[in-house]
């Protein structure tokens, strides 16, 4: 009774100085964007507002034409989206083909300069506003990746958690760490070796897995977890 | 109370505005050689209103020198400005028209004689009515003012009733006060020639709030802002900034120009500093409720100026394609907010499509083809390498263009799928897309499907 008592009066004394601190807040399903991609969205729920979403996966793995698919979504939605380009990798005519509209994107090329691309993103998220902000560091090689210190992304994951910006980190191995709200694992699938290659066909071939998910997202069940969904 | 000041012989090289705001601020430039002042609240310095028209006469006899028109003029004091217009346009030196009693003054001008501009009639509808009136046999203000307003007003309209109020002296407007241009420019000349941002950016915030307070007080903002930085030297050190939606915030503009000026510093100390924006006015968006947020117009360019000193001006826009066939081509515009939200209906529709990574410079490839088709590639860069067996392929597409230019191209494109020799054949390494210049015979991989 007595530490109870203590603890109240402690709490109410410092409330001042650093406010609802101690309180626990409840968590509430985030709002999500769609990812354009009708089978993502029955696996993961959507791009989770306020949060990281990370997706990695190996070349061709279906990293980028994901990415296009909610940028399009996105923007033929009104949203502002922007894109992080470390490896200066988006292709204009390739995503005119996706159906975005330009008019709301913001391309921050990097010059492979990965610090760069961290304050640039740092410097969007701030700005507030933006629906949608992509880092690639899609064709940073996966130990500089492991590298990144796990500041940034605590860091990024503070400054979304109370905006409308659903943050996306495409990578080609995991390196969010914990920070992640929503995880996909993209895998390449060897189905595309046993038909012939033409300019749109690789999508329908590759995996899309959710890794891993944080609380917030406890909407799905167990075996909607380990669903694998193949288009 | 209200003084019209009438002179005929001002002389061309002086002002009888300007000779007017030696008695009142409130100054209306009615006419060519024609002024009124209102002068209520002018007592303490001038004395009586009579006292003031005898003032206004005696300098204007001054000479240039000292201050007057080295002419005379004619001085009409009235309760209404209409009357003593009036008065001072037809009564030689002092004229004090008690209120009330304006016919007694007046009322004895011929109606043709009505400055019926002052009233916003046009001459050839005044014309007609005076006509009227000489049919009528009205000759004076008097016989008009006297006519009864209703009759006025069923036989010559609107137009006679402003008219009659003309002659009766009971108009009633304010004075179009002749405003002095506003000047949006600002400029300071230092003690010291500064070489340090910090110290220079007191002098911008000093500026830019009182151009921003002047911006303010009428109401306007502003799009572009112009800098001026006399160097030591004794060179000029021009920047403009251009803003795509009107602001009048002095913080936002302060963190711009600095930001700008580090992109951009003076090759020497700053001696003086000069401020002007143009004036616009202000932006005024009516936001939709059903409309997601969009990054705050200030916020969002205070973001692309950091950007852009980040990354480099260079690399930071929003695409846009360039109308050519060249594979890659495009520009980067400066990005603005659009101002209006596209119909869902023709906005482009989300279609799923292949991704594809570009590799920007290509990779240069060694390739081994089998009669003339890839079979082996392999090739390395910086940042990334590509190698492996080909085992799908696609192609060749052949695209030429601009071979009359120096910059034309000519290639055969392909697409392939690699398996990486050290992987197990099921394994794939990913499909990327490799071309060969007809004219070099070189080989390159452009990008990886995604």
């Amino acid at each position: 009774m007595r530490s109870a008592l203590s603890k109240a009066e402690i709490e109410s004394n410092i409330a001042a100085r650093f406010g609802d601190a101690f309180k626990l807040h409840e968590k509430v399903a985030k709002e999500t964007l769609s990812t354009g991609i009708d089978e993502v969205d029955d696996l993961t729920g959507g791009l989770p507002r306020g949060a990281i979403t990370e997706m990695f996966g190996p070349r061709s793995s279906g990293r980028t034409s994901l990415i296009y698919s909610a940028l399009a979504y996105a923007t033929a939605h009104e949203e502002i989206c922007a894109l992080v380009d470390t490896n200066d990798v988006f292709a204009p005519t390739a995503a005119t083909a996706a159906g975005i509209d330009f008019d709301r994107l913001l391309w921050v090329r990097c010059a492979a300069n990965l610090e760069q691309a961290f304050k640039a993103t740092d410097l969007l998220l701030h700005a507030g506003g933006f629906g949608l902000v992509i880092l690639d560091i899609g064709d940073v090689a996966g130990k500089e990746a492991r590298r990144i210190i796990s500041s940034w992304w605590y860091r990024f994951r503070r400054t979304v958690e109370d905006r409308p910006t659903a943050l996306m980190v495409i990578s080609e191995e995991a390196c969010t760490r914990s920070c992640a709200a929503l995880t996909l694992e993209l895998h390449g699938s060897g189905e595309w070796l046993r038909t012939r290659v033409t300019h749109g066909n690789l999508l329908r071939f590759n995996s899309v897995k959710v890794n891993r998910c944080r609380p917030l997202m406890a909407t799905f069940n167990e075996s909607q977890f380990r669903a694998q969904a193949v288009s | 109370m209200f003084a019209c000041i009438y002179s005929e012989n001002v002389p061309p090289d002086l002002s009888l505005t300007d000779f007017a705001y030696a008695f009142s601020p409130i100054v209306e430039e009615t006419k060519d050689r024609t002024v009124v002042i209102d002068i209520d609240g002018c007592e303490l310095l001038f004395g009586s209103a009579y006292q003031l028209a005898n003032e206004v006469a005696r300098r204007a006899k001054q000479a240039k020198a000292s201050g007057g028109l080295d002419t005379t003029v004619n001085v009409a004091i009235a309760a209404n400005p209409d009357v003593a217009i009036h008065a001072a346009t037809r009564l030689p030196g002092i004229t004090f028209v008690s209120a009330g009693e304006e016919l007694t003054c007046i009322g004895e001008f011929p109606v043709e004689q009505l400055a019926y501009e002052l009233v916003g009639i046009e001459k050839k509808e005044a014309e007609e009515i005076f006509e009227t009136l000489r049919l009528w046999g009205v000759a004076t203000f008097d016989d008009f003012a006297t006519l009864p307003v209703t009759g006025v007003s069923e036989r010559l309209g609107q137009a006679g009733v402003r008219l009659q109020q003309l002659a009766a002296g009971k108009t009633e407007r304010h004075l179009q006060v002749k405003q002095p241009e506003p000047v949006f420019a600002n400029s300071l000349e230092l003690d010291h020639p500064l070489t340090e941002l910090e110290p220079l950016s007191f002098i911008f915030a000093r500026l830019l709030h009182q151009l921003c307070a002047a911006l303010n007080a009428h109401a306007l903002s502003t799009n572009g802002l112009q800098v001026q930085l006399q160097l030591e030297d004794q060179t000029v050190h021009e920047r403009r900034l251009s803003l795509p939606y009107p602001m009048r915030d002095h913080k936002v503009f302060l963190k711009l120009l600095l930001l700008d000026i580090e992109m951009h510093p003076p090759q020497a100390a700053v001696k003086s500093v000069f401020l002007a924006c143009e004036p616009v006015k202000p932006r005024v968006v009516q936001h939709g409720l059903f409309v997601p947020l969009a990054p705050a117009p200030d916020k969002l360019e205070l973001t692309l100026a950091r950007l852009a000193k980040l990354v480099g001006e260079e690399n930071i826009g929003s695409p846009a394609l360039l109308d050519t066939h060249r594979p890659d081509a495009f520009m980067l515009k400066r990005f603005v907010l659009p101002a209006k939200a596209k119909n869902r209906e023709t906005a482009g529709k989300s279609q799923q499509c292949l991704g594809l990574r570009m590799f920007r410079p290509p990779l240069r490839a060694v390739v081994e083809t089998d009669d003339g088709c890839p079979t082996q590639i392999s090739a390395w860069g910086k940042q990334r390498s590509v190698y492996g067996k080909v085992v799908q392929l696609a192609g060749p597409w052949r695209t030429t263009g601009d071979w009359w230019r120096d910059d034309g191209w000519a290639r055969d494109e392909w697409d392939v799928a690699l398996v990486s020799s050290s992987r197990t054949s099921s394994e794939p390494s990913g499909i990327y897309r490799i071309y060969r210049r007809l004219d070099s015979e070189m080989w390159f991989v452009e990008g990886n499907y995604d």
